[in-house]
Order: structure tokens, then C-alpha cells, then sequence
């Protein structure tokens, strides 16, 4: 069943064409990837799903819903949730702060708490660090944070941006772990990444974006059987 | 081969480094130092002036001072989110205690002014609040959301065109002359703590600056909506992908500001009796200056950097310009103010408490 479903999708930056009709969808369950060079438009596609700029043309839906005409904090309350580039955790902000920030656009507060304690024990290193300011975590603890932030909205699409940026390969992996994690309990997941080697191991099927179109798509293996992915993406 | 150039300019000597800009600030420390150090000395040394006179001058300091603080949040708050200083925002501090002057007098007619002051204060409060808060927002309406995107010089500018906006609207209204606002007949003479006479007006001033403070120290760090704000200062497209709705988070920034300023403005009334259609120019231009000597963007440093400058503004002139034999020395309490800010602007420029907008910024 298609969840998320983008449809010839145009996109601009001023005069400059970024997105020259992007169609891709993710089914519940999936895990998704689209790779793609620096530039290509991976982090401009998923700005546009969640609503930090508008198509020229084409359509978003969740499950039949239009999201494209609503701004960045109502998508959010329709259930698709970013977490950004560069983690941008709010580095003032305790890491318990941030974790309820996350829970912005829910009321209910059992519910609330109940999210915050499945949080901790994924990772119970921010439990530790509950009281803490954010801004002093180390890099892989502030991945952790920005995913388990994303995670306290109760999505049902995940948007992950470069998760593995800047990150030491043994995190890089414990990152990758943690996502397919938390897929297995039901949350879809999009998944932007340059590093394509370890997003196919974990998607189920994958986009390649070549300056904004679609060059390229199909199951995981056939990806990474592919002679051309191989060349420009996972280094022969 | 760079760590060697590194070296070899740290190796040169210092004097080979000095610019002739270094010169002239140092000069200008050291004078102003001097000054301070010498003035401070003689006035203390010729014993002029007695411990009460000093207490008295303190105690004004602090209740000015407290309510610079007040209206130094707005600015600060505003700067926190939009990084945009609302130059309107003296202006909003006097529509608050020129709209509370018509319902003091109002009370004062009616006769319930003197019978009921807590609950006739607890009306002009809420009147002045409500006054400044409208103005505010919808000056935030009409000259900064359409200005949201714009380069950031065009909102000040903007700024500047409503403060004279309201500044001249007020004129236009209700003339250009002073109006006398009422006084608590309980409030008149002096209170007695242990010993130390304090002017009443003085005291409630500065207790109900210390009660508002808390209030908004409580709303801002336990609140979700507080730490939304808060959010929406570090962050803002990150905000929004969280799902707060920043437009929002914005106006209730304003608002909140224009609220203490609202409240400030009674407690000026208070202290000073009168109000005008130009009296938020100064206190607005010295908050200004207090936000930026306690580091904009930071809410206890808006809070301290109201304090301070009040506290200078008040003992700086005997304590330092009378020892340097200036006459009537009282008259320059403003020159202290703002050599103040330029010298924060100078020296420090992250202010007292600014160290972490300056990490931000980097």
C-alpha cells in the first residue's frame, strides 16, 4: 500500500531549477533510499515533503491526503517528519527539551510519556544525559538525539537527511542499526544518503537523482548490482 | 609551512603589531579608568555627601533600573527570534502608560483611585498591558511579517518609520503637551526597612518588577510555549520541521514584550507622575542600551544589563563627576549611558552575558 506518494514534482530556487519532475512513493513499512551526488536535489526533495519550500507543480500526498499546500508544522501533525541535515539539534535546549519539542503537535500527555521512555531505552544513553544541554552531546549522541526528536511526533513517514554525516564508520553503522530498528516497529522510512554502500544494505528499494530527474531506480540488489551505481556510487 | 607563517607572526614583536586604532583604545581605557578611579576617590575623600544620600541614589538606581529591565526583554526577546532590534518598542512602552494615564484619571474621577489602590494599580496594570500588547502586534502585522524575508536592514528601517508613526499618531490624538497622572495617596513617603527609608513609589516599583521578572522567568524556561520560543530563537526552519508553528511562536514573542513594556510604563507613570507622547524615546533608547550591556538575545542579561545601567546612571554622576569637579553633575546621567554602550559596543560587543550568542554566531 503506497503511503507517501510524490508525483512529477518542480521545484526552484529563484530562477534555478532544481527538481525537474521527481515521481517516487514509499509503501508502509518500507525503508527507502534515494542517492544521489552532492547537488543532485536529495535534501531539496525531502524540504519540499515537509513543506520548507513549495512545488512549482506536482503532488504530495499521505495516503490520499494533499500535503503540499500546508505549511512545514502542519505536515508535521499529519504524521512526516524531518530529521534534517547536520542533525541541528537545539544545542540550548536539555536533551529533554528537545525530546518534548519533538512531541510539539501532541496533547496527550500519557502518550507523550510513554514515547519518551521507548526513546530512552533505544537509546539509553540520552536518558543519561536527560538533564543535559544539548549542545555539549558528542556527535553520534546528537544524531541520536535529532532521530529520537523526530521520533516523539509519533510519525508515520521518517525523513532522515545524510543520518551518517560526519559521523565516525563504527556510529556511522550503530546509526544504520538503529533505523532499521526502528523500521521493523512500523515506521516507513525515507532515507537521504551519500553513502550508498550502507543505505542499500538496509533499503528494501532505492531512487538514484542525477541533477534533479530520476536516473535511476529499483529493488536494493538490483541497485547494487547495477555496473553504472557501482561506478559512480559504491566506488567500483 | 602555514604553522610556520603561524608562528613567525606570533614570534614578531608586539609593538610591530600595535595599530594606531590599538593606541587609541587603549588611551581611551586607560582615560576613562582614570576618570572613574580618580573621580570616585575624591568625591568619597571630601565626604560630601552622607551614607543616606548614597542609599537614596542606589535605591533609585534599582528601581530605574528595574524598569529599563522590563522593557529591555521586549528588545531582547524580539532580537532572540527575529535578530531584528524593534526600534517601535519605546513607543509601545508609552502607549501603554498614556492609555493607563485615561483609566487612572478615570478612577481618579470616579473616586475608587485613592479607596481601592491595589485594585484601581490592578486596572491600570491590565489597561496599560492590553494597550501596549495590541500596538505591538499590530505593528509586528503591519511593518515586520510582511518584511519577514526581506534583507535585514529593511525591517529596522521599518522600525524607525513606526516609532514615529505612533510617536506622532499620540500627538495627533491627544496633544502635545504633559499629562499629570494621579497619585496613590498611599504610596506617597517613605517605607521603613530595617532602619533604611525607601520611597514607597520606589519599593512597589521595584517589587513588582522583581514579581514580573520571575513570571516571565517561569514562562519562558517551563513552559512548552516558552521553550518553543526558545526553539524558534536557535533554530527557526528546524522549529517548523518540529511542528511549531513559528508565525505564531513570533506574535507571542511581541506580545509578551509588549506586556512587560505595558507594565513598565505604569511603573515610570508612577515614579515620574506624568506622561507624553516623546516619553518612550530615552527609556526606549536606554533599554536598548541595557539589552545590549547585558548581551542581546539573552533574557537574564536583559534583566542585569537593566540593573547595571540603571545603578551607573544614578550613582555614576556624584560618585565619579562630582569628584572631577563638574557642576550640576546630575545633568549628564544620559553622557554615562551611552558612553557605556559605546564602550560595551567597543570592548565587548557580546555584552555581559552574550558569550553564547557569540558562540551561536560563529
Amino acid at each position: 500500500m503506497t503511503l507517501l506518494d510524490v508525483e512529477n514534482l518542480h521545484v526552484y530556487y529563484g530562477q534555478i531549477h532544481a527538481l525537474k519532475g521527481i515521481t517516487l512513493h514509499v509503501d508502509q513499512g518500507e525503508i527507502v533510499t534515494l542517492i544521489g551526488a552532492n547537488g543532485a536535489g536529495k535534501s531539496t526533495t525531502l524540504k519540499t515533503i515537509s513543506g520548507l519550500l513549495r512545488p512549482r507543480e506536482g503532488r504530495i500526498t499521505l495516503s490520499g491526503l494533499d500535503l503540499a499546500a500546508l505549511p512545514a508544522h502542519e505536515v508535521v501533525a499529519k504524521g512526516v517528519v524531518q530529521v534534517p541535515e547536520g542533525r541541528r539539534i537545539f544545542g540550548q535546549l536539555t536533551v529533554h527539551e528537545n525530546l518534548s519539542m519533538g512531541a510539539y503537535t501532541r496533547t496527550e500527555r500519557d502518550g507523550i510519556d510513554g514515547d519518551l521512555e521507548r526513546i530512552f531505552t533505544l537509546f539509553p544513553r540520552l536518558k543519561e544525559r536527560r538533564a543535559q544541554v544539548a549542545g555539549t552531546l558528542s556527535g553520534g549522541e546528537q544524531q541520536m538525539l535529532a532521530i529520537g526528536r523526530a521520533l516523539m511526533s509519533q510519525p508515520k513517514v521518517l525523513l532522515l537527511d545524510e543520518p551518517s554525516m560526519g559521523l565516525a564508520p563504527v556510529l556511522v553503522e550503530q546509526i544504520f542499526e538503529t533505523i532499521t530498528g526502528i523500521n521493523q516497529l512500523g515506521t516507513t522510512v525515507l532515507l537521504v544518503e551519500q553513502n550508498a554502500f550502507m543505505a542499500l544494505q538496509i533499503a528494501r528499494r532505492g531512487y538514484v537523482l542525477q541533477t534533479g530527474e530520476i536516473a535511476l531506480s529499483g529493488s536494493a540488489k538490483e541497485l547494487q548490482a547495477n555496473a553504472e551505481v557501482r561506478k559512480a556510487y559504491l566506488g567500483g | 609551512m602555514a604553522a610556520t607563517l603561524v608562528a613567525a607572526r606570533i614570534q614578531r614583536n608586539w609593538l610591530q603589531r600595535l595599530s594606531v586604532i590599538d593606541i587609541f583604545l587603549w588611551a581611551f581605557r586607560v582615560a576613562v579608568l582614570a576618570a572613574v578611579v580618580v573621580g570616585t576617590f575624591r568625591t568619597l575623600y571630601s565626604g560630601r555627601y552622607a551614607g543616606e544620600v548614597w542609599i537614596d541614589f542606589v535605591v533609585f538606581g534599582v528601581s530605574q533600573g528595574s524598569v529599563y529591565a522590563l522593557i529591555a526583554l521586549g528588545y531582547t526577546m524580539v532580537y532572540g527570534i527575529l535578530r531584528m532590534i524593534n526600534f517601535a518598542h519605546g513607543d509601545i512602552f508609552m502607549c501603554g502608560a498614556y492609555t493607563a494615564y485615561y483609566a487612572a484619571s478615570a478612577l481618579y474621577r470616579a473616586g475608587v483611585f485613592n479607596r481601592q489602590p491595589l485594585l484601581s494599580l490592578a486596572i491600570i496594570l491590565a489597561v496599560a498591558i492590553t494597550a501596549s500588547t495590541s500596538v505591538a502586534l499590530l505593528v509586528e502585522r503591519v511593518a515586520y511579517r510582511p518584511l519577514r524575508r526581506a534583507p535585514r536592514l529593511v525591517p529596522l528601517i521599518s522600525a524607525i518609520g513606526a516609532s514615529f508613526f505612533i510617536e506622532y499618531a499620540v500627538r495627533g490624538l491627544y496633544g502635545s503637551g504633559f499629562q499629570a497622572y494621579p497619585e496613590f495617596e498611599v504610596f506617597k513617603g517613605k517605607w521603613n526597612f530595617f532602619g533604611i527609608g525607601i520611597l514607597r513609589t520606589q519599593a512597589v516599583v521595584i517589587a513588582a518588577t522583581v514579581i514580573l521578572m520571575g513570571l516571565l522567568y517561569l514562562f519562558v524556561m517551563r513552559t512548552k510555549t516558552g521553550t518553543a520560543m526558545r526553539a524558534v530563537s536557535e533554530d527557526r526552519e528546524v522549529a517548523a520541521l518540529m511542528g511549531i508553528n513559528v508565525d505564531r511562536v513570533i506574535v507571542i514573542t511581541f506580545a509578551v514584550g509588549a506586556a512587560a513594556a505595558g507594565a513598565a510604563g505604569v511603573l515610570y507613570a508612577l515614579v515620574f507622575k506624568q506622561v507624553h507622547f516623546f516619553m518612550g524615546f530615552y527609556p526606549g533608547i536606554k533599554a536598548f542600551t541595557a539589552a545590549v550591556l547585558g548581551g542581546i538575545g539573552n533574557i537574564p542579561g536583559a534583566m542585569l544589563g537593566g540593573l547595571f545601567l540603571g545603578l551607573f546612571e544614578s550613582v555614576g554622576p556624584i560618585l565619579v563627576l562630582d569628584g572631577l569637579g563638574i557642576v550640576a553633575p546630575y545633568q549628564l546621567k544620559d553622557v554615562i549611558a551611552f558612553t557605556m554602550l559605546v564602550m560595551v559596543l567597543i570592548f565587548r560587543p557580546s555584552g555581559i552575558l552574550g558569550e553564547r550568542l557569540a558562540g551561536k554566531k560563529a
